[in-house]
Parts: structure tokens; sequence; C-alpha cells
């Protein structure tokens, strides 16, 4: 059964090529790249085995949830370090973790539109290097130090400060608790694994998995998509080095709880790593393909993007998969490989749950029958956010480029790649080897 | 009079303030010569009677301000009264500018140097560009002057003993910030205010700029005599008196005269009309011709190259890949696998860092140095720079792989430094387009590259690679295809009679001082431990089996027991936290000229068979090889011109002097002969 036409009207939307950093797990301090250090590294070797110029793209789009203070509009910082020159525009866009995906969404629609025939688009993220702020009340004793003029209204002024104004605002943890229900990610997926009677066995096997499939991915040369990166004292960095090739059951069940503290069941170990990485793919029109010649490694064909409860953030790819697939009249089997991006090993296992469950087929997808369930042989297939890492903004990205890659290297057909997004959303994208 | 008002231009504002442009007939640069300092002159009389609110002396050549006096008039001063007669009309034209009650500003962008320096030095205010292009320097000490048309007396009060001696003695140059920082420039602005801040301190004529008192005491009577000695110890590091007689003679006019405008200005001109005349003055300035010369070479083509790719990511081919980056350039560096390159990138971000300092420009040339274990640059490149060891059937091989995938006018380079080219153009369709280009090491620091033309270089592909080696600023040397190409050749005898010396039991210490006495910047014995014994070892093996040359035995077996030179903590001597340690040493004056002769003897000898088969093109360009590629001091002009200066007759004749003495290996070669005939003895 063929695709219909894409979800976004217009010409088709085909992918060329694309690249990646390793993911890089973030060791307590500033790791050895900015965020848009990552983003040019991946994407510089990507350009130099084109055959068309960095100027003749038609615009740079890239995904970061926390760009750092010299890299506002990173997209624009990234094509101009790129040597895509002035002409060519750029833009920055932030769905959180699937700002990746968001801006191949965006370039989708542009090509669709005839509004651009060749685009880089991507995400990145350096959660090393999220800002540490000052606190609210350090900030207004700052400003009032400089409103005082007099020596005895400058020495009352630094008179007033107190060991609490020193206390900083960590921006990633932050950023990871929900603004609104005020839970942490972690929290939330506790509250699915609650809710869908996830055993923390479960998520350990889980993510005992995950890290093997990423250990035999690199044995197997299947992670092909990453560039290597160099930093600027000699190292060089070829891998996700995440990766715990050795881990096992027993070690995995030591670790204790990090959000509900002391039982609860997300530990460090089943869920994603907080890491640094950068990943891009490359899209065009078929007359940009033509004109230049470019292979072609898959086309999109819809995306869908999902709102649910924040509580809940982490069943997002199951709002988002349902209407996506069932707009095209599939089942789980029309599908040959998946790509879940794995916040919570807990999180993807309630996906998977509900994703066959009738009652929550019937009430929160609106469907008679529950859908088959997804054959995790064939569902993240080279390792995941557990294993190699889930640097925020990069993500959404990562998961279509390899995605893309797995449906080549299995001469396979059709595949859907999704997120889920703290704040309560979900994404997906359904893409399609051009030969099926 | 013919040459009236050929050089400068005024005008008047409707401020009444007078702009005067200089902008030199016939030249593209803003020089003094004597007919410019005369019409200046003029000018400035003029100017006087017509009571203006102001003066601002600009030029008009977009390449900079003005270069200082033409050196070319140097070359025709022939006697002491002459040079004289040329200092004080340039002092007495300054020293009406200076003397001008109306306020007076130099309005200065690009190059601000000596003379240049001098004139900025005699107005009231300075204003110069804010860009990396604007430099003021006073670097007559590199001519071995110093500044003689009232530098040294007018910059000492104006920013303090100490600052004004550094920028002196050392010749270095300030950006407009760095000069500013300094008290030497009142305001550095914008190319976009630039008239604009000229105005205002013309039309607000603020109290000129003071050193501040730590400053002023440096030029006090009290301080002078000890900092005068701490000046001179810290020369003599750098330069010795009997090599280098300026930089002692400005220190001492300043010790004897700071803090008296007229004494110091007299002072300054004597002195200079003395030192102009002394064969270090002509020789460096023949050098500084030698480097025109060079730079020149490059100007026949307008080949634009914008993407280099290197192969081989090792010390040479790593710092050759930077410094193009730095220079501007796209580069892509190859090598078989990251951890190959990683090393060279770290080593490039260092570069970056102490050359560019500012974290944007640093971010820059990262990203313009592509490292590329894929090779994905080929296809690309304007020029490919190969920089992969020495062996002639591995760079074939790379060769066949390369060719095919590059552009048809892509330019391949070769970095080899003792591979002739003919053994390498077999594996190409298109030979044509092989030319050497030999760095030195290292590159940051060696300003020559012999551009090698093989037997089928083409004149373009050669004329290209010279234009090349001049954007990255570089001094391109022409040399044949020949073992060793000119600098390593001349080099080698050298370094090997210094082995023999060590071999034959003198001290390494002994032979360094001989050679540093002579006036090389390093001695051999040290030079050969910091290329590496190995490398020492190979060059000479290939030399030898050219040439018939013998190689003393001692460095086979240094080699064999690991002792490698600097590399691996010992060679000749040895080394701590990479210094060398030198025990002490002593010799006769007699031993340590005997010393210096046979070791010059055999480069010289072999700079004459150069000659002979015409490595290069003349004797200034061997000279310039050797000044450029290994430091050949300087002061003696290089060696054709010592040889020339010395007497040929007679080193020819204590060549076979030591014929007898020490082994055919000093056997003069046949160009002697020649030599000798046109110089009749």
């Amino acid at each position: 059964m063929g695709a219909q036409q894409a979800g976004w009207g217009g010409r088709p939307v085909l992918v060329v090529d694309g690249s990646r950093t390793p993911f890089l797990k973030v060791r307590g301090k500033p790791g050895a790249f900015a965020a848009c250090d990552l983003a040019v590294a991946a994407a510089r070797p990507l350009l130099a085995r084109q055959p068309f110029s960095a100027t003749d793209l038609d615009e740079v789009i890239l995904g970061c949830v926390m760009p750092g203070p010299d890299e506002a509009n990173i997209g624009r910082v990234a094509a101009l370090r790129l040597g895509c020159g002035e002409r060519v525009p750029a833009w920055t866009v932030q769905r959180n973790c699937a700002s990746g995906l968001q801006s191949i969404d965006c370039a989708a629609q542009n090509i669709a539109s005839g509004r651009s025939g060749l685009v880089l688009a991507g995400g990145v993220e350096s959660m090393s290097h999220a800002p540490v702020l000052y606190n609210h009340a350090m900030v207004n004793w700052l400003a009032a130090l400089s409103r005082a003029r007099s020596p005895g209204a400058k020495l009352r002024a630094i008179a007033g400060l107190r060991p609490g104004h020193l206390k900083p605002v960590i921006a990633l943890l932050r950023g990871l608790t929900d603004p609104v229900v005020g839970l942490s990610m972690g929290q939330t997926a506790e509250i699915l694994a609650h809710r869908f009677g996830i055993t923390r066995e479960q998520m350990d096997a889980f993510a005992l998995r995950s890290h093997q499939r990423l250990d035999a991915g690199h044995r197997a040369g299947h992670l092909d998509e990453i560039e290597v990166l160099y930093d600027s004292r000699g190292n060089f960095y070829d891998h996700d080095d995440g990766l715990r090739a050795d881990s096992s059951m027993e070690q995995l069940a030591k670790l204790r709880p990090v959000f509900d503290r002391p039982d609860g069941n997300v530990t460090a170990g089943n869920s994603a790593q907080v890491t640094d990485g950068a990943a891009w793919v490359l899209l065009a029109s078929e007359d940009t393909v033509a004109r230049y010649e470019l292979p072609v490694i898959g086309r999109l064909i819809d995306s869908q993007w999902a709102g649910l409860d924040p509580a809940q953030m982490g069943l997002g790819p199951t709002y988002a998969m349902a209407p996506l697939l069932m707009r095209q009249g599939f089942d789980s089997t029309d599908i040959d490989f998946w790509e879940i991006n794995e916040a919570f090993a807990a999180q993807v296992l309630a996906c998977l749950a509900a994703w066959q469950d009738a009652g929550f087929c019937q009430t929160e997808l609106g469907r008679d029958t529950p859908f088959t369930p997804i054959d995790e042989s064939r569902l993240n297939v080279d390792g995941g956010g557990v294993s190699i890492g889930h640097p925020v903004g990069a993500s959404g990205a990562r998961i279509v480029l390899h995605l893309l890659h797995v449906l080549e290297r299995e001469q396979a057909h059709r595949g859907v790649a999704s997120l889920c997004i703290g704040g309560g959303q979900g994404g997906a994208l359904l893409v399609e080897r051009t030969t099926g | 009079m013919t040459d009236t008002d050929n050089h400068f231009r005024a005008e008047t504002d409707s401020d009444n303030i007078v702009w005067l442009h200089f902008d030199r007939a016939g030249s593209g640069t803003n020089t003094f010569s004597t007919e410019a300092l005369h019409e200046l002159d003029r000018q400035l009389q003029s100017i006087a009677t017509q009571c203006p609110r102001g003066l601002v002396i600009l030029s008009d050549k977009p390449n900079g301000f003005i270069a200082g006096a033409d050196i070319e008039s140097f070359t025709r001063i022939e006697t002491e009264q002459q040079a004289l007669d040329f200092l004080r009309l340039g002092q007495s034209v300054f020293n009406r500018l200076a003397a001008y009650t109306l306020p007076t500003v130099a309005l200065i962008h690009g190059f601000c140097m000596g003379g240049g320096t001098e004139l900025a030095l005699a107005c009231r205010y300075r204003v110069t560009r804010d860009d990396p292009a604007t430099r003021l320097a006073l670097p007559e000490v590199r001519l071995g002057i110093h500044p003689g048309w009232g530098g040294s007396a007018r910059l000492t009060p104006l920013v303090g003993g100490l600052k004004a001696m550094d920028l002196m003695l050392t010749g270095r140059s300030l950006a407009g910030r760095q000069a500013k920082r300094i008290g030497l420039v009142d305001s550095v602005v914008p190319e976009r205010h630039l008239r604009a801040a000229a105005r205002r301190l013309i039309l607000e004529a603020p109290a000129p700029a003071r050193p501040g008192w730590l400053d002023r005491l440096s030029n006090s009577f009290i301080a002078r005599p000890l900092l005068a000695t701490v000046m001179r110890r810290q020369v003599a590091k750098r330069a010795p008196q009997e090599h280098y007689p300026a930089p002692y003679a400005l220190i001492d006019i300043w010790r004897q005269h700071a803090n008296d405008t007229g004494a110091m200005l007299e002072a300054e001109a004597q002195s200079v009309a003395r030192l102009i005349n002394d064969p270090t003055a002509r020789n460096l300035v023949h050098v500084f011709f030698l480097q025109e010369q060079l730079k020149g070479l490059g100007r026949d083509s307008d080949y634009r190259p914008e993407h280099v790719h290197v192969v081989g990511a090792g010390t040479m081919g790593g710092d050759i890949a930077s410094w193009c980056a730095l220079r501007g350039f796209r580069v892509t560096l190859q090598d078989q696998s990251p951890e190959r390159i990683a090393p060279a990138m770290q080593r490039a971000h260092a570069l970056f860092r102490r050359k560019l300092k500012q974290p944007r420009e640093i971010t820059a040339a990262m990203d313009r140095l592509l490292p590329d274990h894929k090779g994905l640059g080929v296809a690309r490149a304007d020029i490919i720079i190969e920089a992969i060891f020495e062996d002639a059937d591995v760079k074939r091989g790379l060769y066949r792989e390369l060719e095919p995938r590059m552009k048809t006018d892509a330019i391949l380079a070769t970095n080899t430094s003792s591979i002739p080219l003919e053994e390498l153009t077999e594996a190409l369709a298109r030979p044509g387009q092989l030319v050497g280009l030999h760095f030195f090491n290292p590159v940051a620091k060696m300003q020559l590259v012999e551009v090698v033309n093989g037997a089928s270089t083409t004149a373009e592909v050669s004329a290209q690679a010279m234009a090349f080696t001049r954007q990255i600023d570089r001094l391109p040397l022409p040399v044949t295809s020949t073992p060793g190409f000119l600098v390593n050749r001349i080099l080698m005898p050298y370094l090997m009679e210094a082995v023999t010396l060590e071999s034959e039991g003198v001290a390494p210490g002994l032979i360094d001082r001989a050679a540093t006495g002579f006036g090389m910047p390093m001695g051999p014995v040290e030079l050969a431990d910091s290329v590496g014994l190995d490398i020492c070892l190979h060059v000479a093996k290939v030399l030898a089996s050219h040439f018939n040359a013998e190689i003393p035995e001692r460095l086979q077996q240094l080699v064999d027991v690991g002792r490698l030179g600097r590399k691996s903590g010992r060679g000749f001597y040895e080394y701590r936290k990479g210094k060398a340690v030198k025990p002490k040493v002593s010799g006769s004056d007699a031993q340590l000229e005997e010393i210096s002769d046979r070791l010059m003897l055999r480069l010289l000898n072999e700079a004459v068979s150069c000659v002979r088969e015409q490595v290069v093109g003349s004797n200034d360009l061997l000279d310039a090889g050797m000044i450029f590629g290994t430091g050949f001091a300087p002061f003696r002009g290089g060696p054709m011109h010592h040889i020339q200066s010395t007497g040929a007759g007679a080193l020819q004749a204590r060549l076979q002097q030591c014929t007898s003495r020490y082994g055919e290996r000093f056997t003069p070669d046949p160009g002697w002969d020649s030599l000798f005939d046109t110089q009749g003895g």
C-alpha cells in the first residue's frame, strides 16, 4: 500500500543525506563543545561531501532548547560559521525535546510549498553548557548596589548580601521541570510506570537491551552517520561515550531512584543520559535533486503533533502516532521500523502498553480496536536515548536520520520516528524509502 | 622646479582647516625621498602663511600612511656627509612642523613606519584607524640604524623612556589600540569617524597627551644609567654589539641626552650618519631588498586559490594546514585516521590563540580548518599539498589515488625535502601540475618556501605556486629539482663538519659558540639536535648518494642508540624540559676561529657549487634563501655577499689549506675559479 499525498501538500520532500556528532555524556562540568561548535562540526563534513556549495542552500533550520548566551538564533550563527554566506537565511525552532523534529517538519513544509528547494535542518543541544543563573534576590541586590551613589549607601547595599543570594539557578534542572504541573520529567515517568504497572525489572531490562543494541550497532558499523569530533586539546571523539557495553541487570538494580526518592523506580540507569550532541538532515525537492544529481535516501510522508496532560507527557508518541497512522489507513504491521525516543525506559514501555490497550485506544485515541502490538525487534534497533543519550534539541533529527539508515540497511520500506515532549506533547513523522 | 606639487595636495575646508594629502607620484606607497621632503617643506611654509585653524596630514594611498624614508635612496649615500645632509633635511622639515603653534593632526591608516611615524610624532595629535591593517612602528634597527628624523627625541618624552626604547630597540609594530594604550596615539576610531576625530581634535585643541609619572621618571637622569644597563643586557641576548651596533648607539644617545630635545636630535643625526655607512647597515639594507625581490616573485600570476587540501597531518603537514587557515584559506587536512589528525588540531588551536587572540577570530580560523580523514577535500581543492613521509613509492601511490579525483587545474604540491620531482611525476597523467613547496620547520616562524621546479612543472604552475606562497605571507624561492634543493644542500656540509668536529673531541658548546660568533642564529650542533639526528642522517644519506660525500660515523652511532636529539631528550646535548643543557666550555680565540672557518668554509664551498649548477637564478636569490631559510647571519648579507666582501681568492686559498690539513671534503668547488675570474681576486 503506497502512501497518499505528503502531509504538507504540494511537492514531495526528499532526504538526501545526514550526519551527527557522537553524543557525549555530560560529566558534571561544561564539555569541550558549545552547542554551535557541535552543530558546525556535524555539518561541515556533510556539506564537504556534497556536489553543491554551502551557499546554494535555501535555508538552515536548527532546533535547540537552550542555546548559550552567545548563541542567540543559533541556526544563523551555525549557518554563517558553516560558510553558507550572508545570503542564506537561517532560523531556530524550539519545541522542547522535539526541537530537532520540529526543524525537519518546518523544512518539509517549506519544500512542499515550493518556498525552498534545499534545506539543512537539524537539532543541537549542549546540555553541559546550560547556563547557571543568578537568582532573583541576587539580581535585585546587584541592581541596588549599582543604584547606590554615596559611599554610605554603597556600604548599606553591600551589607544587604545574604548567603541565600549565592544559590544559583541551574537552568538545566529548571528546563527539565514542567513549570505548569511542577513535576520533573522523571516524575512524569514514575506516574506512567504506576499507571501501566511497569516494574523496575522491566525498566532495567529495557535499559540493558538499549545498551546491548547500541554496542552491537557500533561493532557492526551501523552508526556510520557519526562524524568525528575534534577538540582543541588533541582529543577526538568518534563514538557515543555513554555506552556501557558491560552493564548488567545486577548493576542496574543497584542504582537508587533519582526523582521519587526513596520509593520510585526511575533511576539514572533506566533514563536517557544527559548528553551533548548535534544531528542534521539535508532535505531537497525533486528538481533540486535532479539539478545536482543528488542521491535520495528517503522521503518524508507526513507528520503529526499532539497535546496531552503534561503530567503524563511520556505518552506523547501514542497520541501523535495514532492519528498519523490512522490517516493513512495503517496499522502497526504496515510499519517496518520504529524509532521512539527513549526519554525513560518506563515511558517507552508505557507507550507500548497503551498502544495495545483496548481501553486506552478507545477513550484516548478514538479507536474501536487497539493497535497491533509494536514488534520490539523493530523498535530502536541500534539503541536509543538510554544508551546513546538525549541531547534534547538534537534527538528528533537523530532518530529521523537513523531510521532512514535502518530502512536502507534492512532494505525495508516504511518507518515512524516519534518523541515525547516535555510540557505534554508528542510528535511523529512517517518516512519511506523511495524504492518501496 | 620640475617636481613642484607632485606629491602633496593641500585643501582648505569650511572650518579653515588645511588637509594636506600625501600622494607620492609614480608609486603605490608613500615614502620620503629628498624631493618629497623638499616639497613637504614648501607646503608647510606656505600653509603657515595662511594662518589656518589647524592642519591635518593624511595619505591618499589605500595601503597606508607613510612607509618611511625611501630605502632606495639609502643605497645612493656614499659618504657620512651625504648621510648627514639627508638626515638634517628630514629633521628641519619635521622641526618646522613641530614648531607650528596651530594644532596639527596625523591621520593614520594602514602602515605607518619609520619616517612616517617620525612625521606623526612631529604633529601635536595622532589619530589612527581602528583595524588590524593599521600598524605603527620605528623599525630602523632592522636596517642597522635607528630613528634619525627626531623619532627618538620626540617619542621618549611622549611615552616615557622605557616604552619608547622598547619600540625602537625591537622595531616591533603596534596596532592603533596598543599605540593608544602607551600614549603614542590620541584617538583610535573606525574608518567612518576618522575625519570627524581629526576635526574634533583641531577644533577642541585639548592639551597634548603626557606620560604618567612612572614613564616620566624613566627618562630622569637618575633612572637612565640603570635602565640603559638593563637594556644593553637585553639587546645583547639577541644582537651582539660587534655585529649590530645600532641599538647600542641608540641606548647611549638616550642615556646621555634624554630630556634635551635639541641635543638628542643632533646626536641622532650624527649617529645614524655614521651607522648608515657601516657594513652592517649596508648588508641589512641589501637583505631588505632581497626580501622585496622575493615578494615580487609572487606578482606574475593572478592566481586566487580558495581551498587548500593538505595530505599528511604530521608536524609539517599539520602546521602548513593551520598556517594556511590562519591566512584565510579554507583548508582540509587529511591523514589516515582521526588520531593522526587530532594533535595537529591542537597545535592549530594554539597557533590561532597566539596569533589571533580574539576568541571570535580563533573560532573562525578553526572553522576554516576541516579535519578530513576521509579525504573529502581532494575533489574541491585548488591546491593540494602533500606532506607525507619521505618515500617515493608511497608518494607515487598517493598521487595515483589523488589525481583522478582532483580538479583538472588544481596544483599538486609536494613538501618533499629531498626527493627530486622527476622521480614522482611518473605516477601522474598531468605531470605539469606537480611542483615542490618546501616549507621549513617551524612553519609559523620560517619565512622561506622553496618553490621546486621539476623538469615537467609548467611555467604557469610555478608562477601560481609562487603567488600562493605570497598569499600565505611566505617568501617564495624558485629552485631546481636537484637533491636537497638549495637550503638543505648548503646546510648539510656545515652540519656534517660540526659532527666531525664533535667526534674529534671538540665540545659541542664550543662548536656552537664559534658559529653564533660568526652570526648564525643557532649553532650547528643544537640545530642538528632540534631537527632530529635521524632526519639529519636521512637527508645526509640522500645527499651523499648524489654528491659522493662522506657522513661522519658518529651520526649513525647516535641514531643507532636512540639519541635522536631534542625529541628523544638526548642527542649531542642532553635536554631538560626541551632545553639543551650546555656545560661551560672555554676555547682560545684562535681555536674558535679555526672551528668557525671549518664550518663556514664548507657551507660557502657548497654555496659556490650551487651557484655553478644554477640551483637558483642568482647570487642574490641564494643569499635570500640562506637568510630567510636558515637565518644565516643577516648582517653579512648572505653567503655570496660574504664571499664577495671577504674576497673569493682568500677564501679559496683557505679552502686549499684545509684540504691538505683536513681532507678532500674541503676541495674548492670548480665554481670558485669563475668567481675568481669575474671578481679579479
